[in-house]
């Protein structure tokens, strides 16, 4: 399965991953190669077989619903790059106005 | 009499302690002289956290006075820095994370500190764990204390390489596709991957969510067994940690493994195996069968298919799980004049070369078109291995219990190879990754595997790997343990303090 640049280019946008040109290229080939590898699974048939998602049973894991004493606002804030008043500060998404 | 200090077992630390022969603080100096000694040329640790040891060490003198010491009181541990911890900064090995201080423990930390176990340092990984030989950390490469130009395997190479140099008595390391057992069979200690859900993950940084298990790394199976007991078991902050009762593994080591049924899966042997690790893992099955267990040949085909369906598994559910670092909450932030520039210059700056390889792959299998072909493929493969194992150990449906070709366990080389060069394939992405050819079918599968020294190829430790039934770490541990005792590859040093390498190893196998 050999990959276009456009192909590198549209994935890398999915996983907001910002590329230098020679990594594109890098990650062209070498992601090719990989699922070419990765193609062998094609000779197996599981057309009959369920997918699984992991492999323990389990139930649906739900607890009540009561406040608790948590991390404080500082310790939450701590490692945040910008913040200010109590918020994380990040840049506008849509216009002024 | 600090060199006496280092190298010993839980247990021996453990009565030593309390006979108050030794002090947790003499025991926690000897560690740190030892790194001191060893660090410039083992490289194990990201953040070695003297004084937090220290203060570790002091207070569980004071517990050991009081007539309250637990098992880990007082024991010099190391973590892998993929393990969040509230006093010392957790990096995963990433520039993406190279300040990070977590405002909490990981609960596998938080159980170890509150038995008053003592902290040494944070140890090397490579980036998030996505790697075999720790070379993919953005910080050094680790090297293997059996030969410096060597890797120590990974992604949990830094802990792995500390324990086996003597500069911790117990690691914890963290497994998603053999990421203790590979770097425990390069080193010749002992690493253990446990059953999915055996182990809380809260605090353990994410790569693959249905993968990733904490496992220990430590140099003999009865400190394995005592690791697990410290850390295993349900915890409410991980929903995904099972319900299921802790046994104590430490018992469950009787060393009698007579009338066991061992399956001997032949395509295992058959996966570019070099001659002299077949060699040393067939010798190792004799002492077993010597022992009263009988070998069964097995047939595990599908097991075959684990390498390419871990690559497209493991990479998805990356991709999905580092989304996080987006340079706004926490990490890595290179400010520019958008949202979405900022994003992609942060991604670009903080991650490295193999994990934006995996969070390409993963977000292309994911991606529409696609995710059909490979992701939903790579889930219907999984079931499949999954149902091989079971078949094997009689757990599927309808089963008879002792079945002809049914087995207790299943022991197989860990990996194909010795320890391979620094360099040697990193520039070949796929050879890297068939470092792990035979440890992944159990991480798809969900079962326990320990893996355990069974002597040298060339000078290196070899290693063999007992799997077994889902939440059987009892049974894979006794046979294990079993194993040990009738030779004496977990005893043997590593050669960094100056004695000849063939002294050590002796004649090989």
């Amino acid at each position: 399965m050999a990959l276009t640049d456009e192909q590198v280019e549209y994935v890398a946008t999915l996983a907001r991953l910002g590329l230098s040109d020679e990594e594109r290229a890098r990650l062209r080939e070498q992601l090719s190669s990989i699922l070419g590898h990765i193609d062998r699974l094609r000779e197996l048939d599981t057309s009959a077989i369920p997918p699984t998602a992991q492999v323990i049973p389990l139930d649906p894991v739900l607890r009540d619903d009561i406040a608790r004493p948590s991390l404080t606002l500082e310790q939450v804030l701590a490692n945040a790059p910008r913040s200010e008043n109590g918020f994380i500060r990040v840049n506008a998404i849509l216009d002024e106005e | 009499m600090a060199g006496d200090l280092i190298y010993l077992s839980v247990d021996e630390a453990r009565d030593l302690l309390d006979r108050r022969e030794v002090s947790s603080v003499e025991l926690t100096e000897a560690h740190l002289a030892r790194i001191e000694a060893v660090e410039d040329r083992v490289k194990a640790f990201i953040t070695a956290t003297p004084e937090q040891a220290r203060e570790g060490a002091r207070l569980a003198d004071e517990r050991i006075a009081a007539g309250a010491a637990a098992t880990f009181t007082g024991i010099p541990i190391t973590l892998k820095d993929v393990l969040c911890t509230r006093d010392a900064p957790t990096t995963a090995g990433s520039q993406i994370l190279r300040d990070f201080l977590p405002p909490y423990d990981a609960t596998a930390v938080a159980r170890l500190r509150e038995q008053g176990a003592v902290f040494v340092g944070k140890s090397n990984t490579d980036e998030f764990a996505m790697g075999s030989s720790t070379e993919n950390s953005s910080f050094h490469t680790t090297r293997n204390p059996w030969d410096l130009a060597r890797v120590p395997g990974g992604s949990s190479g830094g802990p792995i390489a500390a324990v086996a140099a003597g500069e911790a008595i117990v690691g914890l390391g963290s497994e998603t596709g053999g990421s203790v057992r590979q770097p425990a069979g390069f080193c010749g200690i002992v690493g253990l991957k446990t059953t999915y859900g055996r182990i809380s993950r809260y605090g353990l940084i994410a790569f693959a969510s249905s993968l990733d298990q904490i496992g220990p790394a430590t140099r003999t199976v009865a400190d394995c067994a005592h690791t697990l007991g410290a850390i295993a078991g349900h915890d409410p902050a991980d929903s995904t940690s099972a319900p299921v009762p802790v046994p104590d593994y430490r018992a469950a080591l009787t060393g009698d493994i007579k009338g066991l049924r061992v399956g001997v899966p032949r395509e295992y042997f058959d996966q570019g195996l070099e001659p002299g690790v077949e060699a040393a893992v067939r010798q190792g099955l004799r002492v077993i069968e010597g022992l009263g267990a009988e070998l069964v040949e097995i047939s595990l085909p599908t097991s075959l298919s684990g390498l390419p369906t871990y690559y497209i598994i493991a990479p998805a559910e990356a991709s999905a799980n580092l989304a996080r670092y987006d340079g706004v909450k926490y990490g890595l932030s290179v400010p520019r004049g958008d949202l979405l520039a900022t994003y992609l210059a942060t991604r670009r700056a903080g991650f490295g070369a193999e994990v934006k390889r995996r969070i390409m792959l993963g977000t292309y299998a994911l991606s529409s078109g696609y995710y059909d072909a490979y992701y939903v493929k790579a889930q219907k493969v999984r079931t499949l291995i999954k149902a091989e194992f079971d078949r094997a150990f009689g757990r599927d449906d309808g089963a008879d219990g002792r079945a002809a070709g049914v087995v207790d366990v299943i022991i197989a080389p860990t990996s194909p190879t010795t320890a391979f060069r620094i360099g040697e394939r990193s520039d070949d992405p796929y050879a890297m990754y068939m470092a792990d050819v035979l440890t992944i079918p159990a991480n798809l599968a969900g079962i326990p595997s320990v893996a355990v020294p069974c002597g040298f190829a060339d000078g290196l430790p070899v290693s063999l790997q007992v799997m077994g039934p889902a939440f059987a770490e009892d049974l894979i541990l006794r046979v294990a343990e079993a194993y040990e005792r009738s030779t004496d590859w977990t005893a043997r040093r590593p050669p960094l303090d100056g004695a000849p390498r063939e002294a050590i190893v002796g004649s090989g196998v």
